[in-house]
């Protein structure tokens, strides 16, 4: 639905973005990861035809975004970082203008109103003035906007930015229900968010994809093995000689965590399951076990590893590049 | 053309809900119509006068063509406040849009520049129309108390006039707020423009070499006084009409200019 290739944009000498190729599948909801300057908005405007990229091709829904920009862009739905509304219209004339310019068939424009409307929870909100609206609101005008015209991909640049815990869970639940009929791109800084909504995940940093994967497959790759945490009861100083002789263990470390327990972190090669084999050696040694879990590495330990690993491996800044700018970008 | 007529009409509803644009209206009514008092009594008084003078020294008052001396002074003062009022109208045309980021939402429609210049200027050219039309009342005003009734070209030539001057200026500060996301950069650019256009021949010296010539030539006041005179000439409507292009012209390559868009 959505390929891109080898996609370079440059700012003078500032490379925005460098060298992204991806490919989304139909109904798929990806994941754009990375932190403030990275060039999440930069790549999610080049998809929605905004402006040309300096390098590269990108395709959304079969049609080249700069060969065929318009055919293109009447098959996208786009909700940039701050909503595009012109405050002072209502709720209603804002869509029905948006679907005008969108291609909407005039007949068809009272029915697609009603729909985004009850889609995105403003279903009597019609009248209102958008100025009058909360933040939140606005928000769902914005997606309501993007949706208006039925469209085979879905760019949402930070969807969640700037909303109440609340309305955050809620755009989220609203996002999550469009699964199956778009296809989504959505960036997000913030880590929950993908592994919550997304099937997929792009990490970028510094203008680059440094992972593609599924959330699950990102973290167990991260992890490079098995860890698992044990508190057991009794006699702590015998874990070590009970548990370390096991077939993939490598390592375990105890620590007295008082009231008579010990906390252990018994670390595995990952090529085969322990965890029954470590209970039962801790049961049959005479011990108590009180707790036995596989420690995940979250999502923000691979995001954290990888942007990091970046860093260090690839020098400070890349040439012409200003670290000041990175604040200016979030704003 | 429906996308065209969309834009119309947002722009158009766009000013039905601005201050500014009920703000210009007012002050253009009411500085236009307070001249267009001042112009009448003057030179009613002056006629008045006249008559008076030739009375005392036994001969025929010398005939006065009050009605176009007063349209001539009253196109006048229209152009001197659209220079001043145009700027107001356009500044935000593209700036605002750029501030308030819907441009990423024009800009990722599937709508040509084209569409969006036309649309705008269109709807621009028709709060014109708007600020035009009520000042007809005021020449209603002389047709009811004429005798005989005045001949229709003067009128129709001025209004001819102040319409495609105020297109041109109207396309021009277009263009201006299309360099620039603030609206009083914009509106400031406009004024710049348009008192160099005013202006321009001044700089031309007595001789008539060709880069005189050429300065005269793009005096957009110039080209403006055959109309007060009710004088229609066809390579003045050229000149606006080319202004007109021009301005909008380069608000196209403005847009298209990749420095635009970040
Ligand atoms: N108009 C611009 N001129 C120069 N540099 C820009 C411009 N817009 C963005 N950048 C730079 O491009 C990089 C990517 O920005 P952006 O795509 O907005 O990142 P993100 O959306 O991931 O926060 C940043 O380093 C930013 O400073
Ligand atoms: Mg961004």
């Amino acid at each position: 639905m959505i390929e891109v290739e080898h996609l370079t944009k440059r700012y003078g000498l500032l490379a925005a973005i460098e060298d992204v190729s991806f490919q989304v599948r139909q109904g798929e909801i990806l994941g754009f990861l990375g932190p403030n300057g990275a060039g999440k908005t930069t790549t999610m405007r080049i998809l929605a035809g905004f402006f040309p990229a300096t390098e590269g091709r990108a395709v959304v829904a079969g049609y080249d975004v700069f060969e065929h920009p318009l055919e293109a862009k009447s098959r996208v739905g786009y909700l940039p970082e701050s909503p595009p509304l012109y405050t002072e219209m209502t709720v209603d004339s804002y869509l029905r203008f948006v679907a005008t310019i969108k291609g909407v068939a005039g007949a068809e424009t009272p029915d697609r109103m009603e729909i985004v409307k009850d889609r995105c929870g403003l279903a009597g909100q019609g009248e209102r003035l958008i100025k009058h609206l909360s933040k939140g609101y606005r928000q769902r005008v914005g997606l309501a906007q993007a949706l208006i015209h039925d469209p085979d991909v879905l760019i949402l640049d930070e969807p969640t930015i700037g909303l109440d815990p609340r309305q955050i869970i809620e755009f989220r639940e609203l996002i999550g229900s469009l699964r199956g009929e778009h296809t989504i791109i959505l960036s997000t800084h913030i880590l929950p968010e993908v592994s919550m909504t997304c099937d997929r995940v792009i990490i970028i940093s510094r203008g680059r994809i440094v992972a593609v994967d599924s959330p699950r497959n990102l973290t167990s790759r991260m992890q490079g093995g098995e860890q698992i945490d044990l508190t057991v009861g009794g006699d702590g100083s015998r874990v070590n000689e009970l548990l370390g002789g096991l077939p993939h263990v490598t390592r375990v470390a105890v620590e007295e965590a008082g009231n008579g327990l010990s906390s252990v972190l018994v670390e595995a090669d990952g090529q085969a399951e322990v965890r029954h084999a470590v209970a039962r050696q801790v049961i049959r040694g005479g011990l108590d076990l009180y707790e036995l879990k596989v420690r995940s590495v979250s999502l923000e330990d691979v995001f954290v590893e990888l942007t990091t690993e970046e860093e260090t491996s690839e020098g400070t800044f890349r040439e012409g590049e200003d670290p000041d700018r990175e604040g200016e970008a979030a704003s | 053309m429906r996308n065209y007529f969309a834009i119309v009409c947002k722009e158009l509803y766009g000013f039905f809900v601005s201050p500014i644009a009920y703000a210009v209206l007012g002050v253009f009514f009411a500085v236009s119509g307070y001249f267009f008092f001042g112009i009448t009594t003057s030179l009613i008084e002056r006629v008045q006068q006249m008559g008076f003078q030739s009375q005392q020294f036994g001969s025929a008052p010398p005939p006065v063509d009050v009605f176009s001396a007063i349209m001539s002074s009253f196109f006048s003062v229209i152009s001197t406040i659209f220079l001043l009022l145009m700027p107001l109208i356009t500044m935000g045309v593209f700036a605002e849009e750029k501030k308030r980021g819907t441009v990423e939402l024009l800009f990722t429609s599937p709508l040509t520049h084209l569409q969006l210049i036309l649309g705008k200027f269109t709807a621009v050219m028709v709060f014109l129309l708007v600020m035009l039309v009520p000042t007809i009342l005021n020449l209603c005003l002389l047709y009811f108390y004429s005798d005989p009734l005045p001949p229709l070209s003067p009128v129709l030539n001025g209004f001819l006039g102040a319409f495609l001057l105020g297109g041109s200026l109207l396309s021009l500060g277009i263009f201006a707020s299309s360099l620039t996301e603030s609206q009083i950069v914009a509106g400031i650019l406009s004024f710049g423009f348009f008192i160099i256009l005013w202006v321009v021949d001044w700089m031309a010296g007595t001789g008539s070499t060709l880069a005189n010539e050429v300065l005269r030539y793009l005096s957009i006041m110039n080209h403006y006084e055959d109309f007060t005179r009710g004088v229609l000439d066809t390579s003045h409507v050229f000149f606006y009409l080319s202004l007109i292009f021009i301005g909008l012209f380069l608000t196209s390559v403005s847009l298209n200019s990749p420095k635009w868009r970040s």
